[in-house]
């Protein structure tokens, strides 16, 4: 069963966010996702600076056997990319909630987001 | 759709598959990772369960005429103990679907069409049967079909072969077949082993009844540990096929479509004596330059980015529509994406750029020759 964190939000689209109100959030698509995806090879993030909006794509994970957008699961600044998944996208199978992460924002306002065990309920995985 | 299992399904299960409906049977997509399923069959071994395809007998005495005039090709011409690939048309010559048949005896041909396909292939051959005299049994049902893949797939094999056997696996030539002993729960059985596949890779098609299935699947699996040999999905043996150049039934190859345009002139036999089904028609397309100077032709394309095309995607030349992608994805192998299209046939030449248009962003691809991976011998 792909794995689900406690400590983090999700959106419906399965991004998870690291959000303690202490900085930017943390951003990446959780293990149910990456798992459904099959093997990433190809991901298209946004720039630093740019402002992504809740719910609206920002961006697009490509896997061997299909694309998928990427919905901002919040409305912000973009304060920094994970270039390390840019260069090697299997990061998010390996390790979607740490070295798997794609971009942090300055929240200016949270889309809506689940608690892990919500969303867990609603697509399975494990707490 | 009818969902059918395979006399696998329980291993695949234990492996931990997950599972696709393909032409209405569950089967594995993958087991863990696609990439390394795929790498595994490239570099070492895969193990492949086929069951879905079907297996027709074709027998008596009319054998080779009646498929002379069934199929596209002169299966006549086939040798004992050979195999041919081959196309089954309509009278308007679109493709019911590609397959292989073969030739177990003078009188005696085994045809393995497609999955999705097996029931109508079937039902068009015992209808193109009437005024010959020939049998066509449909024994689909009771048979599976396990490919193992690979450069290490000979001496997988070999492990369970009598030594006294071996010289008939060593010596077994491409797109051929031979009955063979194979040691299966313990006990040595003759079974039909085909020196044929669809990854680009050398190796081996065994046809077994579906009581023995598992216990041939578990045999070769632990055979194979050593070399490195794995489980592979649907998913592995699409892009390995796609590597290879590989036509693949609704996407390259459909009823709309024509053998010229899809590359496989070669395997219209025009010049036989007697009628086949389609030959006027598909005389009518080779006349008019079909795939060669007029419509669309399929081609290879080679991702200049990043990026790669899917089904269905526009194929582009200076902003204007001049195709259709029909298969592409990131090549595991090669390291660049990788698409077949129709094209206008105009814009094939390799190294003629096209842009694909990916979800509204038009992305760099050049026209290249087929296959795109082509394994050393």
């Amino acid at each position: 069963m792909s794995k689900v964190v406690a400590e983090l939000k999700y959106s419906a689209e399965h991004e998870w966010v690291a959000a303690d109100g202490s900085g930017p959030a943390g951003i990446g698509i959780s293990a149910v996702a990456a798992d459904a995806l099959g093997d990433i090879v190809y991901v298209d993030l946004p720039e630093v600076g740019a402002t992504v909006t809740a719910g609206e794509t920002c961006g697009e994970v490509e896997s061997t056997k299909s694309v998928s957008d990427l919905y901002a699961p919040v409305t912000g600044e973009v304060t920094e990319v994970n270039d390390a998944v840019v260069s090697d996208p299997a990061l998010i199978n390996s390790d979607p909630y740490g070295a798997g992460w794609l971009f942090k924002v300055a929240v200016a306002e949270e889309g809506p987001l689940m608690s892990a065990e919500e969303y867990a309920a609603a697509n399975g995985g494990e707490l | 759709m009818s969902e059918n299992y395979t006399a696998l399904y329980e291993q695949h299960k234990k492996a931990g598959a997950s599972f696709t409906d393909f032409g209405g049977w569950q089967m594995p997509l993958k087991y863990e990772s696609e990439l390394a399923e795929h790498h595994a069959v490239r570099n070492a071994a895969g193990l492949f369960d086929l069951s879905h395809m079907g297996e027709v007998w074709v027998s008596g005495p009319d054998a080779a005429a009646f498929l002379d005039y069934a199929l596209a090709g002169k299966l006549s011409a086939v040798a004992v103990g050979k195999a041919k690939y081959s196309l089954i048309c309509q009278e308007d010559g679109g493709i019911i679907d590609d397959l292989i048949s073969y030739r177990r005896a003078e009188d005696k041909f085994l045809v393995v069409p497609n999955a999705g396909n097996a029931v109508v292939v079937a039902a068009a051959l015992a209808e193109r049967a009437a005024g010959f005299d020939v049998t066509v049994e449909d024994v689909s049902a009771e048979t599976s079909l396990i490919a193992v893949q690979g450069p290490h797939a000979e001496a997988i094999l070999l492990t369970l072969v009598p030594a006294g056997q071996h010289e008939l696996v060593t010596e077994l030539k491409y797109y051929a077949a031979v009955e063979v002993g194979i040691t299966v729960n313990g006990a040595v059985q003759d079974l039909l082993l085909a020196r044929t596949g669809y990854t680009g890779e050398d190796g081996f098609e065994i046809y077994v009844p579906n009581e023995d299935a598992a216990g041939l699947w578990e045999a070769l699996l632990e055979a194979g540990a050593d070399p490195g040999l794995i489980p592979a999905g649907l998913a592995c043996r699409d892009s390995l096929r796609l590597e290879a150049g590989m036509p693949l039934y609704g996407n390259e190859l459909s009823r709309e479509g024509n053998p010229y345009a899809a590359g496989l002139g070669p395997v219209v036999s025009l010049a036989k004596e007697s009628d086949f089904v389609g030959k006027a028609a598909l005389a009518e397309l080779k006349a008019a330059g079909a795939g060669s100077t007029t419509g669309r032709k399929l081609v290879g394309l080679k991702g200049l980015g990043r990026r790669a095309g899917r089904s269905h995607y526009p194929v582009l030349k200076d902003g204007k529509v001049v195709g259709e992608v029909t298969s592409g994805q990131p090549s595991p192998t090669l390291g660049y994406p990788v698409a077949m299209a129709y094209v206008d046939v105009e814009f094939t030449e390799p190294g003629t750029t096209l842009h694909i248009d990916l979800r509204g962003k038009a992305e760099p691809f050049e026209v290249v020759a087929l296959p795109f991976y082509k394994r050393e011998k």
